[in-house]
């Protein structure tokens, strides 16, 4: 995921007047960082909240707003980062989770990645599950991720480095997620078959 | 019978109040920051209640088909208690939000000087903020506190056409009208205003400025009541147009005047029910 793709995305999804807003937003940021709290909830409004059009595959499912905030954070330190994201609504923190891998952060945005795996929201969720959760969030929490994308039918297509980082406890989990529906007569989601392909075998 | 309830509490509703909301109608909703039941006593505690109404809440109407909205403010019982005063500073990084679409509920419950002051600063903010406003009446004393509530509107210069004076009844409407303002019902089971009492009020008054909500929160109230009082109004005599720009058009166009209220995932649906209908003029722009 490269910053160039996302402002080239960005040059091509923006109306004037969206670029124009955009230019002024990053001079005023530039000038004062403290002009994000103000200018990082209005990207919506200003430039729009479609589909981003990228060939770029890192960045499929984006909005144009997640790449505008994007290009916002760039060279924002983690004590702005985190009270964007502390103050965000939904779309706001998406975007934040969305950016880290982009923000030169180190693990220290890790504790934004767990609060939005704390809530129960599929949008942050699966933005908090991107390349930084695969590259800084330790085993343990990013199994339980895992399993909780399961249960609430967040596709694992969505989640980064998925067949690298699984791991044989995973697989163990997963195993015992499948037992506990078979043994309810419920079915066992197809996501978790491709996940652990030995079990397809022992279904029926 | 196509519903917008302008004013309800969600977060106090449960999934089955969604669903059953859903299958009379209600396809938006706007919840405006209130009081718990049980007061805050610290602004971390409002912090928490405004994040849900921006993220949690709405997630949980769009599973159930609704788009949510939120007004957010310092209401005015809480405003009473120095711990919550700081509130008041945190507003302006709620009101840059997206789905917030009104400053609300403000007003006055005791009619303190607390409450003035925070009233008064909260129509600065909606002015700043070019939101519209939702302004609770009192309880006790609705006449006077009505009164008083429509000077403060007139003494701040927002204009009245931004300002939604709400739980009005019999007595306190008429001011209402003659300021200019919009007028709010909130039909509940016992108290406030009944469906037949509010088709009544409408045959004077007529259906400009008008809004009619459930109000419904974690009290004796009912999320369906707006739907009801659609019903009473077909049956006195009203067409299906005049319910229609009830509860949905009048306030599409209050909220509307913020520029951040998102029907748009509901047009499929309009468009199949009001072809034809330039409903949501305005917020299509």
């Amino acid at each position: 995921m490269r910053i160039e793709s996302i402002q080239a995305a960005v040059t091509k999804a923006l109306e004037p007047s969206g670029a124009l807003w955009l230019a002024e937003a990053r001079a005023q940021i530039a000038a004062d960082p403290a002009a994000l709290a103000r200018l990082f909830p209005a990207v919506g409004r200003k430039c729009g909240r479609g589909q981003l059009w990228t060939d770029d595959p890192e960045l499929i499912g984006w909005t144009v707003d997640d790449a505008v905030r994007t290009l916002l954070l760039a060279g924002a330190g983690i004590a702005d980062v985190t009270a964007v994201y502390n103050y965000g609504d939904a779309a706001e923190r998406r975007a934040v989770l969305r950016a880290l891998p982009l923000l030169g952060l180190g693990a220290a945005a890790v504790p934004l990645v767990q609060d939005a795996l704390r809530t129960n929201d599929t949008r942050l969720i699966a933005a908090a599950l991107g390349p930084y959760a695969a590259r800084h969030l330790p085993a343990d929490a990013w199994r339980q991720a895992v399993l909780k994308c399961v249960f609430l039918g967040i596709p694992l297509a969505w989640v980064a480095d998925l067949q690298r980082r699984k791991d044989a406890e995973l697989v163990r989990m997963m195993r015992a997620f499948a037992e506990e529906r078979r043994a309810a007569g419920r079915p066992v989601p197809p996501d978790v078959l491709m996940l652990v392909p030995e079990l397809r075998g022992e279904e029926g | 019978m196509r519903i917008f309830d302008p004013h309800i509490h969600m977060t106090s509703r449960t999934t089955a109040d969604y669903r059953q909301m859903y299958d009379a109608g209600v396809r938006a909703l706007v919840e405006p920051a209130f009081w718990l039941g049980q007061p805050r006593t610290s602004v971390g505690s409002f912090v928490d209640y405004f994040d849900s109404l921006l993220g949690w809440e709405p997630f949980r109407a769009a599973q159930f088909g609704i788009a949510h909205h939120c007004a957010i403010a310092l209401n005015p019982k809480e405003a009473n208690d120095p711990r919550c005063a700081g509130v008041l500073d945190l507003l302006p990084r709620y009101l840059a939000k997206d789905r917030v679409v009104a400053v609300g509920e403000v007003g006055y419950d005791s009619m303190t000087p607390e409450e003035d002051a925070a009233f008064a600063r909260q129509l600065a903010l909606a002015i700043e903020h070019e939101l519209p406003v939702l302004v609770h009446t009192p309880h006790r004393d609705k006449a006077a506190g009505t009164r008083r509530t429509l000077d403060v509107v007139r003494e701040s210069g927002i204009p009245p056409e931004r300002v939604v004076v709400d739980h009005l009844n019999e007595v306190t409407v008429r001011m209402v009208a003659e300021s200019g303002c919009w007028m709010a019902f909130s039909i509940y089971p016992d108290t406030k205003m009944d469906p037949d009492r509010m088709v009544r009020v409408l045959r004077e008054f007529g259906t400009d400025r008008m809004l009619v909500n459930s109000a419904a929160d974690w009290g004796n109230s009912d999320p369906l009541r707006t739907s009801m009082t659609g019903a009473a109004m077909l049956a006195g005599g009203f067409g299906p147009a005049d319910v229609d720009k009830v509860l949905w058009q009048n306030p599409v166009d209050f909220y509307g005047q913020s520029g951040r209220l998102d029907v748009s995932e509901l047009d499929a649906d309009r468009a199949a029910v009001y072809e034809g209908n330039s409903v949501l003029r305005g917020s299509r722009e």
